[in-house]
């Protein structure tokens, strides 16, 4: 891979959105704006959710273009991102659910005292 | 080392299997490479997760991050919530920007470039370890002290305005501590321990009794707002006082003064683990550097070397995006 094409300018214009995003980012965090701030989806606030969503944007830029996971073959792409998204999403999913679940155990059940 | 560079040369791309087996189309080392960051992504995906239960197990006495992380270097006493660890970000996401140049100009084999590239990227990383060493320098110092009960609930001060009071604000010091340092030199020869803390529990009680102003803040949010915690009124609060048991500054692995003794436990650990990550890439960092002075892989003729270490420090910056968003944001 001697005569490679230089990537200078794609690497500076992920740089800036990942800046932009970040400052996006710390704006709604110290803002809060209550619209967004006391409003539920599926039991997280709206801010949660455009956090989250925004990270994994963040997660999708670096993995992409910094660590160059557009070049490769998609097999190989595929066989890190696929265990890592699944198991991921698979295992926030039930201890998320367990620690809700004990959540109300400790405040409403007759028998939290043996749980 | 010459004569293993020379051996070594332009072989590194290839597998055992021959010059023109490339399996999924990636070198051996650089596979080697995604699958451990796959695996240590899924160690701390297990870490933040448990972060995820403890606070959803304790959803209406988790301490707000916004006024634990406030501090801003310069700034003593300023409310600064978040600055600072959009700052540590940045540094960050700055620090992978210079790596990712410097894998590029590894691929046009400008040697100079790389180690440029490759200098600026430890200093960020080193930027990025001491800022964290700041922010637990901070954490571990704490700011207003609070007390902890017999049932373990951390309870700490305000005015009536809701404004937080530091234990030395209201604390009684006219009272001789009932916990003094019995030293040698009073005549006591065999006993240890004692005013490790900066004011004593007598004292917070007489001036919680003599400052009709202060008032309790309990660990739990009130009702549809999980950023504002309950203030008892003052009868509650003096009630309170017959639970006190410990006085707590700052944080430990025993107890801090935010809240649940997890939260600081999760704290420590997860931005630890992170920051021995970090410490970890600048080692490999500062090691690539010199062999790229030294012109090694110039004599590979393939900057692969850089491009490895380089995945290695994208994934500490990736796992720095995640710890930001849940431990500071959401």
């Amino acid at each position: 891979m001697a005569a490679h094409a230089s990537n200078t300018k794609r690497i500076w214009t992920v740089f800036v959105i990942l800046s932009v995003i970040t400052i996006v980012e710390v704006l709604l965090g110290i803002d809060k704006p209550d619209v967004l701030f006391h409003h539920d989806f599926l039991s997280l606030s709206y801010l949660n959710w455009i956090f989250i969503i925004l990270t994994i944007v963040k997660a999708y830029y670096i993995m992409w273009a910094f660590m160059h996971l557009e070049g490769e073959k998609s097999s190989f792409r595929w066989s890190i991102v696929a265990p890592m998204f699944f198991l991921i999403i698979y295992l926030v999913c039930l201890v998320l659910i367990e620690g809700d679940y004990i959540y109300d155990v400790l405040q409403t059940s007759s028998y939290r005292w043996i749980f | 080392m010459g004569a293993t560079v020379t051996t070594a040369a332009s072989k590194e791309k290839i597998w055992n299997g021959g010059e023109d087996i490339q399996p999924l189309g990636a070198s051996y080392g650089k596979m080697m490479m995604w699958y451990f960051i796959l695996s240590d992504s899924l160690t701390f995906a297990g870490f933040l997760a448990s972060y995820g239960f403890t606070r959803f197990k304790f959803m209406d006495s988790w301490p707000i991050a916004d006024e634990v992380f406030n501090h801003f270097p310069f700034l003593h006493g300023v409310n600064a919530p978040m600055y600072y660890v959009a700052l540590m970000t940045f540094i960050l996401i700055f620090s992978s920007v210079t790596m990712v140049l410097a894998v590029d100009a590894g691929h046009q084999m400008k040697q100079k470039k790389v180690a440029t590239y490759m200098l600026l990227t430890i200093v960020g990383g080193l930027v990025f370890v001491g800022s964290q060493a700041w922010e637990w320098k901070n954490f571990i110092t704490g700011t207003y002290g609070a007390v902890e009960t017999k049932g373990g609930e951390i309870l700490q001060f305000v005015d009536k305005d809701g404004k937080r009071l530091a234990l030395a604000d209201f604390a009684d010091t006219s009272i001789v501590r009932e916990d003094a340092v019995l030293t040698k030199s009073k005549g006591v020869w065999s006993m240890k321990g004692g005013a490790d803390t900066s004011v004593s529990m007598s004292q917070i009680k007489a001036g919680l009794e003599k400052n009709p102003d202060v008032l309790i803040r309990t660990q739990y949010t009130v009702e549809g707002n999980k950023h504002k915690k309950v203030v008892l009124s003052r009868e509650e609060s003096l009630k309170r006082a017959d639970d006190f048991v410990y006085v707590v500054e700052g944080a430990n692995l025993i107890r801090n003064e935010y809240g649940h003794k997890t939260f600081a436990n999760l704290f420590f650990f997860i931005t630890g683990f992170h920051g021995f990550h970090v410490s970890v890439g600048v080692l490999l960092n500062i090691i690539i550097f010199f062999n790229v002075l030294l012109g090694t892989y110039e004599k590979r003729r393939s900057y692969e070397m850089v491009e490895k270490v380089g995945l290695y420090w994208h994934f500490v910056d990736l796992v720095w995006v995640f710890v930001f968003t849940f431990f500071y944001l959401v």
